[in-house]
C-alpha cells in the first residue's frame, strides 16, 4: 500500500473510511473472528491512558502536523574509474593540480586521498570525487590499515581550525603556529612509508610534479 | 616537378571530412567535376565530392566500376594500407594517434624524456660553441 497524499498539513487525500479499506484492517478483523487482535501490552496503555485526566483545555488553534518527510540519502557512488590505488588529479582547493593516491571511500562519500605528503605535499585528506579527474593510471596499493581515518577524524581537525575569532583574538597580530597533534603526524608518516615503498621512482616523479594545462590542450579530448 | 597524383580509376584518397575520416578509399568512377563514386573494401561504394577527399600517390589497377569482389583483390594484393602506413604520411597520422591516445602518466614520461634531451643537446652545443 501506497501512502496517500497529502493535501496540506494534517489532511490526507483518503477519508476514514477509505483508508479503512486500503489498509486492509478489515481482513484482520475477519481473521480474528470480527475482532482486532490485542496484545497484553496495548491493553496495560490503554489502561494507562484511561486513568488519565481528560485534558481541561483545547488548543485553541489547529496545531500545524509536520509534514512527512520520506527522502532517503542514498551513498554515494563511487565513479567506476575510481578504484583503489587509482592516481586522481585533484581539480579545487590549495592542493589544485596536484597528483594524489587514492586510498578509499568514506561512508560519508568523500574520497580517502594521499600525496603522499612525503612526495607533494597533499596530506591525508577527504576530497569529494566531483573535483577530480580520475587517470587510468593505478598504484599496487600495499596492506595499509586506514581504519583510523574516519569522517570524525577529520571533521575534528576542521573543528579546530575554523574556531571563530573573537575581538581580543582577532587584534593580536602575533599568533603562535597551530602545531600539528603528534599521532597526525604519526599517521601520516606511517602511511607515507608503506605507499613509497610500493612506488617506482618514475612514479615518485608523475606524483611530485602538478598537472596543468598547456597551450593547445583541449581538456574534453584529452585521455587521463 | 611535374604533377602526379591525377583524378582516376583507381586513384586511392583519403577521406578528409564526416563520419569516415581518416579512411582510405579508391575512385571507381568519376561522376562530374566536383564529385566521383569511391569504394574500399570496408566500405560501402557511394558518391563523394572531391573536397572531402585527398588523393595519395598510391593507386589500384581496377577496371572502371569494379565490383567489390574485384576491388578488395587488387586492394590487398597492392598492400594499400601497409603502403600508406609505411608513408612518410601514414607515419604522420600514427604519430598524431598515438599521441592523441597517450594518458596522463605517458604524457609525463615524454615530458621527461624530452628534457633529459634537450639537457643533453644544450650541453653538447655549449661545448662546441665553447670549443669553437
Amino acid at each position: 500500500m501506497g501512502k496517500a497524499t497529502i493535501i496540506a498539513a494534517g489532511l490526507s487525500a483518503h477519508g476514514r473510511s477509505k483508508t479503512y479499506k486500503r489498509r486492509g484492517l478489515w481482513a484482520i478483523k475477519k481473521k480474528h473472528g470480527g475482532k482486532f487482535p490485542t496484545t497484553a501490552k496495548k491493553a496495560a496503555v490503554a489502561d494507562a491512558a484511561a486513568s488519565k485526566k481528560t485534558p481541561r483545555f483545547y488548543p485553541a488553534d489547529d496545531v500545524a502536523k509536520p509534514l512527512a518527510h520520506n527522502a532517503v540519502r542514498k551513498p554515494t557512488k563511487l565513479r567506476s574509474s575510481i578504484t583503489p590505488g587509482t592516481v586522481l588529479i585533484l581539480l579545487a582547493g590549495r592542493f589544485k593540480g596536484k597528483r594524489v593516491v587514492f586510498l578509499g571511500q568514506l561512508p560519508s562519500g568523500l574520497l580517502l586521498v594521499t600525496g603522499p605528503f612525503k612526495l607533494n605535499g597533499v596530506p591525508v585528506r577527504r576530497v569529494n570525487q566531483a573535483y577530480v579527474i580520475a587517470t587510468t593510471t593505478k598504484v599496487e596499493l600495499p596492506k595499509l590499515s586506514l581504519d583510523k581515518f574516519t569522517d570524525s577524524y577529520f571533521k575534528a581537525a576542521e573543528d579546530k581550525q575554523k574556531k571563530k575569532k573573537g575581538e581580543e583574538e582577532f587584534f593580536k597580530t602575533e599568533e603562535a603556529k597551530k602545531e600539528l597533534s603528534a599521532e597526525y603526524i604519526a599517521n601520516q608518516k606511517e602511511v607515507d612509508a608503506a605507499l613509497l615503498k610500493a612506488l617506482s621512482p618514475e612514479l615518485k616523479g608523475y606524483l611530485s610534479t602538478r598537472f596543468s594545462l598547456k597551450d593547445g590542450d583541449r581538456p574534453h579530448l584529452m585521455k587521463f | 616537378m611535374p604533377f602526379k597524383r591525377y583524378v582516376e580509376i583507381g586513384r586511392v584518397a583519403l577521406v578528409n571530412f564526416g563520419e569516415d575520416y581518416g579512411k582510405l578509399v579508391v575512385i571507381t568512377d568519376v561522376v562530374d567535376q566536383n564529385r566521383a563514386l569511391v569504394d574500399a573494401p570496408t566500405e560501402t561504394r557511394r558518391i563523394m565530392p572531391f573536397k572531402r577527399m585527398t588523393l595519395t600517390d598510391l593507386t589500384v589497377e581496377i577496371p572502371r566500376l569494379a565490383s567489390k569482389k574485384v576491388l578488395t583483390a587488387a586492394f590487398t594484393s597492392a598492400d594499400v594500407a601497409g603502403k600508406f602506413a609505411a608513408s612518410a604520411w601514414g607515419k604522420k597520422l600514427a604519430a598524431r594517434q598515438s599521441k592523441a591516445n597517450q594518458n596522463d602518466f605517458e604524457r609525463y614520461q615524454a615530458a621527461v624524456a624530452k628534457a633529459k634531451r634537450n639537457r643533453a643537446v644544450r650541453k653538447a652545443y655549449n661545448q662546441l660553441a665553447k670549443s669553437a
